[in-house]
């Protein structure tokens, strides 16, 4: 990467250059560049102790940076921080509103602390619980809220100021597949209002659901970046699984695939003890051809399904190495994730 | 809702156009009084120490130790001892409670949406300050009460009586820093609360507050001389009985609470702002 200066005016409403952040010996954060157009998502994508929460509490002024600079909303976070904490709002891994109050008194008090008078800031709290659907609980303590309500009550929070920078930590981990899509949908209305997101996750696929494009972290640095087609198309993008009816018919489907000469077609192979055979796609049209073409030579198919690489599979094909934390719990629990809506 | 509006301002170098006013102060240091007012309504069992403990106290030290401090039937005399004395304790006893509660603050994760809000960080601490004030009137006044109804008599006149309830006020907030510095330093809401007690168990009991020193040994009546909580019953007792000088010990009391203050403040501040 060769950029070296922060334009104000490029229309990035966020830049990063050569961040760092340590912690003693621990080098949290450890060089950092990134950009995030004005109007899109980034995916900050990374394993748990990445930097991806470092990076983002440097960026919205909760950690002192060591070195490096980095500009949101046209703001300095070191020189300015003031005039930016108008114009960010944050989410956290862990809800950030008062559990004793209830979720209307928060969304209320956060009104006042942005210098809406009392009616404004009335009114604000009442539509944003609108819009989360939280009316009803309006009045509940938000220790009552379901872990679900209470992000949502975390993004309204977020919301009352009217940000045009919108920080999002892991926002959707520990949520159910139900929740997980709500929240992604109130993500998108955001960005559909407006707003410029930064969002850290562990998954590719929220990443895929989310970003425009995608900065993946590991140890504090950046290992890569660029539009989410691009990555895939790097990382080898999705698996196509396809089970025949008939068992034995697994070499010859893999064959038939060969055969058919698909453009971008290659390297079918049988996985005998699964039953299936294994077909690297990058687009949905390859998996229509695919299917086509097993369709037509008659093979009975009992189903289907795509998979997105797991995070370390994405290492794995940028690197050549296993991610720094490459544990057999964080790949199973990557894999049920992407099963969910395949 | 409106479009969020991304008006890229022009940057001015080092210039941070969020400068927070006075009145934006006020307002904001208002809203989180009332979230801790609400956190009261809530859990109102926060409550118990201002509102229970006086009452408990008085009676206790009144009718079951109060025969042997004073005498058999001279229960009234000491109501009049005991309630000026315990004036200067509830508002000790107040002011630890200040720790708790910024320790539980920086526990959760609310700490983190106040920091990234363009508001004064400070104000997060003074709108605890002025609740436990609250609190710490709202104790006194029952404590009064208690002692009106027991018998307890104004005898210096309207003024040095406010200016009682008014030294106990100032007393409060100095010991505050205290247990605020405590709060920021120690790792739960348990060890400030234990610490907070090996801190004011001594103080209390080793006072005037409920009996004179004059019947301790020497090595203890010397330690009461020095306790401020001692020099902070007198005054009050002076200025409620209308009886010896109030001057010096109020002098002292204020000597103290200047210098806690002026010790502990600065390191609550810097430890405040190292967290925050």
């Amino acid at each position: 990467m060769t950029r070296q200066t922060i334009s104000t005016e490029g229309g990035n409403a966020v830049e990063v250059r050569g961040l760092v952040k340590h912690f003693g010996t621990v080098k949290a954060v450890d060089g950092v560049d990134l950009d995030v157009k004005e109007g899109t998502v980034l995916g900050v994508l990374g394993p748990n102790g990445a930097g991806k929460t470092t990076l983002v509490r440097c960026l919205s002024t909760l950690l002192a940076p060591d070195a490096g600079r980095a500009v949101v909303a046209g703001y300095d976070v070191v020189r300015q921080p003031r005039a930016l904490r108008r114009r960010i709002g944050l989410t956290g891994q862990y809800a950030s509103v008062d559990e004793k109050l209830s979720g209307w008194e928060n969304l209320y008090m956060i009104g006042r602390l942005l210098d809406l008078s009392r009616k404004e800031a009335r009114g604000r709290a009442d539509a944003m619980l609108e819009r989360f659907s939280l009316t009803e609980a309006a009045k509940r303590p938000a220790a009552k809220y379901s872990g679900g309500m209470r992000r949502r009550l975390d993004l309204a929070a977020s919301m009352i100021g009217r940000p045009s920078v919108l920080f999002l930590d892991e926002p959707t981990t520990g949520l159910d597949p139900r929740t997980r899509n709500e929240v992604w949908q109130e993500i998108r209305r955001m960005v559909r209002e407006g707003a410029t997101v930064l969002l850290t996750t562990q998954y590719m696929q929220e990443a895929e659901q989310l970003a425009d494009e995608l900065t993946v972290i590991d140890r504090g640095r950046v290992i890569a970046d660029g539009r989410i087609d691009e990555l895939k198309a790097k990382v080898g993008g999705r698996t196509l699984q396809v089970r025949p009816s008939v068992p034995g018919e697994l070499d010859r489907m893999v064959g038939a695939i060969a055969q058919a000469g698909l453009d971008g077609i290659a390297g079918a192979t049988a996985d005998q003890e699964g039953g299936v055979v294994n077909v690297p796609i990058i687009s949905d049209e390859q998996l229509t051809a695919v299917v086509g073409v097993l369709g037509e030579r008659g093979f009975a198919l009992a189903g289907i399904s795509t998979h997105l690489p797991s995070l370390d599979e994405v290492f794995l094909a940028i690197t050549g190495q296993k991610s720094s934390e490459a544990d057999a719990s964080e790949d199973e629990r990557d894999q049920q994730y992407t099963e969910v809506s395949a | 809702m409106s479009a969020v509006t991304m008006a890229a301002p022009p940057l001015k170098p080092g210039a941070d156009e969020g400068r927070i006013g006075a009145r934006a102060n006020l307002r904001h240091i208002g809203a989180l009084v009332r979230r801790n007012v609400l956190q009261i309504k809530q859990d109102p069992a926060l409550m118990f120490d201002a509102l229970l403990m006086p009452v408990i106290f008085i009676l206790l030290f009144v009718y079951v130790f109060g025969g042997a401090i004073a005498g058999k039937g001279r229960q009234g005399d000491y109501v009049q001892y005991l309630v000026p004395g315990m004036m200067g304790m509830m508002a000790m006893n107040i002011a630890t409670a200040v720790g708790t509660g910024v320790n539980e603050d920086f526990r959760k994760g609310v700490m983190d949406r106040f920091r990234t809000m363009p508001i004064a960080r400070s104000s997060v601490l003074i709108a605890k300050i002025v609740v436990e004030l609250g609190r710490m009137l709202i104790a006194t006044t029952i404590l009064l009460a208690m002692g009106f109804l027991l018998g307890l008599e104004v005898k210096g006149g309207v003024l040095p009586f406010l200016g009682s309830i008014a030294l106990s006020a100032v007393f409060c907030t100095g010991l505050m820093w205290i247990f605020i510095l405590l709060g920021l330093a120690m790792k739960t809401p348990q060890a400030v609360q234990g610490t907070a007690m090996m801190i004011l168990m001594p103080l209390q009991f080793g006072s005037s507050v409920f009996t004179e020193p004059t019947s301790m040994p020497g090595w203890l009546e010397a330690f009461t001389k020095v306790n401020p909580l001692s020099t902070m019953a007198d005054a009050s007792r002076a200025l409620i009985d209308g009886e010896g000088s109030a001057l010096h010990p109020t002098l002292i009391t204020l000597g103290w609470v200047v210098g806690l203050t002026a010790l502990t403040m600065p390191l609550a501040v810097a430890k405040f702002r190292s967290k925050t």
